[in-house]
């Protein structure tokens, strides 16, 4: 069966693009493929920074021929009826049609073929529509054509497309369309310098390897196995070891047809700058590797680069030319540095008077004093130092205000670290100004130094209750404050380091902290709001975020409903426990038939509430037990509730879930032999009253109608 | 390169040569040479030559020197590399040829930079211009891992889309003569290219002006005047615009550069006022976007010019 080969030659591509351009465009054409009837065998996309491909094997050279039936009038409908059906379905004169006959008549039916077209002239069809509105992140016009609405926009301007489709055996065809003025054909490009005549393609096969020929790597894994492998011989053949960057190495891919991959050096003397500073210095500006020494693992004054030509001096010039680069970016580094260990981070704080943290929540400087109040409140409850976690807080921003973060600001945090220590700072303090951003993601560490954890929290808890206090809450796909993460944040720290915090109260105070640190800023705004209404909106942001982060885990979230809807659940660390062991507990049988007789309780409770417009609320009476189960019953419940309650209230949640275990035979027993709804009518209402202080009991766990089945 | 060039015109030796090569090189593609704007700016991009040249649908090749002021990038001539008064060479050419890749590949190696030694690259480089109203997607062009270039294809300028798209380009040219010369530092760049007695340096020209100036710009620039200034040329600017209307039907506009040379100097006062910082986080923006108002309105009063392609 024929193949298809796709290529769209244009001006450089971002690196950043490639790979997903490459993905979106095999999705594209399959999908459409797919959809017209065209089941393909198998397709590869490529990228390099000059061209998108795409190969499909295996497409059939016809759509398959589509027979469809429509049914039609009655036998003997108005001749309008008859016209318009006609009219449809293609067909001449009723003759044509097939009379069918069903329970409700006699009816006309038209058999309609419609015969399957050459896949060339569907995908002549479907390749334009793909290209017009490929979703590229950023596009653009050019040329002269951008004079007219219409033109085609794309990530830089197009130069060249390569269709051409046919089975291996024949000479293959073009697949003929153009696109804003650029007609398909069968020529490309190879390597800028290297090669760039004119290519003759016919099919994937050749295409692939002509390029190679002319110095064209289009695999991309291809091309990173070529530097990741060079880099590593490099580096390995001197006695060094290359410091592997998996993102970076995407990047450079990215950037390279024809990967060449060589080595430079800078002065030693630049050694004496932090290595992470040295890396992102030379990582984000040149896109080299650094290098480490194998024996002592730590950085030497070499860098790969990865150029993309095989330059006729054998790359002396460009080895040279990267030297003289990366040699002043490193000089201002260790200027940065050096100058910024010259001022002590609490004097660089009074410039945080002048920087607005957020219009509505006024400067950075307010947010450290915030910072540091809170961290002090929460310090006693995590076992930190309250005068260390303090002075963290007090610290911990200041070298936002640094060279060296202004300069590379993904070292933030770590420069206060190495800033702290240099000042002679406490260990703890100094490890909290880089920790307390911590985690900043679902697979980042979580700090477990007291005072990381308090300043960590007092960080996250402060710009939450901010946020919310000035109503600027995420919405939807919106969260430009990032405020899920640290609500994500706030619940590792507490759950992951086994702390207690009830944070309600915490939140609520905090609120008043905010609100009194803004108060002056929203008077001369002349903006007036209630006040107290955050706490409680807050807690249920992170009753939503537990579920998320439980469900993300594969654990059951709808327990987090069952214990949330109990009421007054704030601490975190219990909600989890007890979601843990009402989880287990749950996959016992005992838990699975006794949620089934609650539920069974709850649905008969349901439809005789509805029924007698009512509820069943109250003592049931002693006196009204016909039925030894009913008593049964009645006893279990009474020292079931006592004992998980008891439980409970020691924390012991594994105790109170066995102890609700206990309910299961009489529960059972009680559905087996009662009938509820007894003639008597007292009876009855006692029967449910009963059953109602089935529910009630199973509150002192959770709330049981909140678990889906 | 041009091999009959003598030794002290040719581009790796001298700094004007370089320039001139440059110039000769786009003179041949049929960019018309201009001279720098008489005015101060932060960019070659601010020249009226691109800014508003770059609007309408006729074409326009142009190419030049524009010194740029950047007020806060002065550091009393004692940084190798960075000054407050430096040379952008702008090129601009409407519509974008389809070419234009090629042809800065080739202007590089009218300067002496031979693309079979180095590693010549084009990476990623969204411009945006927030005082200009103006974006374009593009690259910076990098040789040996150095940025030598922008390359963009303007989208929009003052607020206008651009039908047809411009190709603009810009050359760092201090730096890239550095990189020939092969000087670490700006002050030693042969200027005119003699050796001995005869020979002048970046450093002769410019080195007293960049000790001054920064002193002028960070420490004594008079904050009360250029406040005045700042409202006095929004307002100008803004009043030109309003007389600049042929007739009330505001079809036609009669005077776009006088007011758009307006927004020129509120631009550059604003930098100097924010070199003297005396402008907070929150002033800043509201600066910036009184400025990009400006380039808006005479952006659309260009549209409405006869040279700005209105019927």
């Amino acid at each position: 069966m024929p193949d298809l080969l796709l290529e769209l030659f244009s001006e450089e591509i971002p690196a950043r693009m490639q790979a997903k351009a490459a993905d979106d465009l095999r999705r594209m054409v399959t999908d459409k493929l797919v959809a017209e009837g065209l089941v393909y065998e198998g397709a590869k996309a490529f990228s390099t920074p000059r061209r998108l491909a795409l190969t499909v094997h295996g497409i059939p050279a016809r759509q398959p021929d589509l027979k469809t039936e429509r049914r039609g009038p009655k036998m003997g409908a108005p001749d309008a009826a008859v016209q318009g059906f006609l009219k449809a379905t293609g067909l001449t004169s009723l003759d044509e049609a097939k009379i069918q006959r069903d329970p409700k008549g006699d009816f006309y039916i038209a058999l309609i073929e419609k015969p399957g077209r050459d896949a060339i002239d569907v995908l002549a069809e479907i390749l334009p529509v793909i290209i017009r509105t490929f979703p590229w992140p950023k596009s653009m016009r050019w040329g002269a054509r951008s004079g007219k609405p219409g033109s085609l926009s794309w990530v830089r301007p197009l130069h060249a497309i390569t269709a051409t489709f046919g089975p291996e055996t024949e000479e293959p065809d073009i697949v003929k369309f153009s696109v804003d003025g650029i007609e398909t054909g069968q020529t490309t490009y190879g390597h800028r310098f290297m090669a760039p005549a004119p290519i003759s393609v016919r099919r994937f096969e050749d295409y692939e390897a002509k390029l190679k020929a002319a110095k064209v790597i289009l695999d991309p894994q291809a091309r990173k196995d070529i530097i990741f492998a060079d880099a590593k011989e490099l580096t390995f053949a001197q006695g060094f070891e290359l410091v592997e960057d998996q993102v970076l190495l995407d990047e450079v891919s990215g950037l390279v047809e024809w990967p060449v991959v060589m080595m430079g050096s800078f002065e030693p003397e630049y050694l004496s700058i932090p290595e992470e500073v040295i890396r992102a210095t030379i990582r984000n500006n040149q896109k080299c590797f650094v290098v480490r020494d194998a024996k002592t693992g730590k950085l030497t004054n070499k860098f790969v680069l990865t150029a993309n030509i095989e330059a006729t001096d054998g790359g002396k010039t460009i080895v040279a030319g990267n030297e003289r680069v990366i040699r002043p970016r490193l000089s201002d580094a260790k200027f940065f540095y050096e100058a910024d260990l010259k001022t002590r981070l609490e004097d660089r704080l009074p410039k945080f008077e002048q920087i607005v943290f957020h219009e509505k929540l006024g400067t950075q400087a307010a947010r450290i004093k915030r910072i540091e109040r809170l961290a002090a409140e929460i310090a006693p409850m995590v076992g930190a130092d309250v005068a260390k976690a303090t002075r963290a807080a007090h610290l911990a921003k200041a070298d936002l205000l640094t060279e060296v973060v202004g300069e590379f600001p993904e070292v933030q945090g770590l420069m206060g670290k190495y800033y702290a220590l240099a000042q002679g700072e406490d260990a703890s303090v100094a490890a909290a100004c880089e920790e307390h951003y911590k985690p900043q993601g679902p697979a980042d560490r979580v700090p477990t130094d007291p005072v990381s954890v308090a300043v960590a929290l007092a960080d996250k808890i402060d710009t939450l209750v901010g946020f919310w206090a000035i109503d600027e809450k995420p919405t939807g796909s919106k969260d430009p404050y990032a405020l899920r993460r640290a609500a994500l944040g706030v619940i590792r720290l507490l759950v992951e380091n086994g702390v207690r915090l009830n944070l309600t109260k915490l939140f609520d105070r905090h609120y008043d902290t905010v609100l009194e640190s803004i108060a002056e800023r929203l008077r001369s705004a002349g903006r007036t709001f209630g006040v107290g209404m955050g706490s409680l909106d807050l807690l249920s942001f992170f009753a939503d975020r537990l579920k998320v982060q439980l469900r993300e885990q594969g654990a059951r979230h709808d327990l987090v409903d069952a214990v949330f809807a109990l009421g007054g659940q704030d601490d975190l660390l219990m909600i989890v426990r007890r979601v843990e062991a009402l989880g287990k507990f749950l996959e016992t049988d005992d838990g699975k038939n006794l949620l089934a007789g609650i539920k069974r309780a709850s649905n008969i409770l349901g439809i005789e509430e509805k029924k007698d417009k009512r509820s069943f609320d109250g003592a049931p009476d002693a006196a009204l037990y016909g039925l030894d189960e009913e008593k049964a019953l009645a006893k279990a419940i009474g020292e079931v509730k006592a004992e998980a309650s008891a439980a409970v209230a020691k924390e012991d949640f594994a105790a109170a879930m066995s102890a609700m275990a206990k309910l299961r035979p009489p529960v059972d027993a009680f559905f087996d032999k009662v009938r509820v709804n007894d003639d008597d009518a007292k009876v009855r209402e006692n029967r449910l009253k009963l059953l109602n202080e089935i529910r009630s009991a199973t509150r002192a766990v959770a709330d049981f109608s909140k678990i889906q089945d | 390169m041009d091999a009959s060039l003598p030794a002290h015109m040719r581009p790796e030796r001298s700094f004007q040569g370089f320039i001139l090569a440059l110039q000769r090189f786009w003179a041949e593609q049929g960019c018309v040479i201009l001279q720098p704007y008489d005015m101060e700016m932060g960019a070659g991009t601010f020249h009226p030559a691109t800014t508003l040249r770059a609007l309408g649908p006729k074409p326009w090749n142009a190419a030049y020197v524009q010194p740029s002021r950047r007020p806060k990038d002065g550091r009393y001539g004692e940084n190798p590399n960075r000054m407050q008064h430096y040379y952008q060479f702008q090129v601009i050419m409407k519509p974008s040829p389809p070419n234009l890749q090629d042809l800065y590949l080739k202007s590089l190696a009218a300067i002496g930079i031979d693309s079979a030694v180095h590693d010549i690259r084009f990476v990623e480089d969204d411009w945006e211009s927030p005082t200009l109203g103006a974006w374009g997607l593009g690259w910076e062009c990098w040789c040996d891992g150095m940025e030598v270039s922008q390359f963009t294809y303007f989208q929009q300028v003052a607020g206008v889309e651009c039908a047809p798209v411009a190709g603009e380009l810009t050359y760092g040219l201090e730096r890239l003569a550095m990189y020939v010369q092969g000087v670490d530092r700006v002050y030693d760049l042969n200027f005119n290219g003699r050796d001995g007695d005869a020979k002048v340096t970046y450093g002769d020209v410019f080195l007293q002006a960049e000790r001054e100036y920064s002193k002028h710009n960070f420490e004594i620039a008079d904050t009360t005047m250029l406040f005045e200034q700042f409202k006095m040329a929004e307002a100008a600017c803004r009043k030109y615009l309003d007389a600049g209307w042929k007739d009330s039907k505001r079809e036609a506009h009669l005077m776009a550069l006088p007011a758009y040379d307006q927004c020129i100097k509120a631009s550059h006062v604003f930098n100097l006022l924010d070199a003297r910082g005396v402008i907070s986080v929150t002033e800043r923006q509201s600066y910036i976007l009184r400025v990009r108002e400006l380039a808006k309105a005479c952006g659309e009063a260009w549209i409405h010019t006869e040279a700005g392609g209105a019927a």
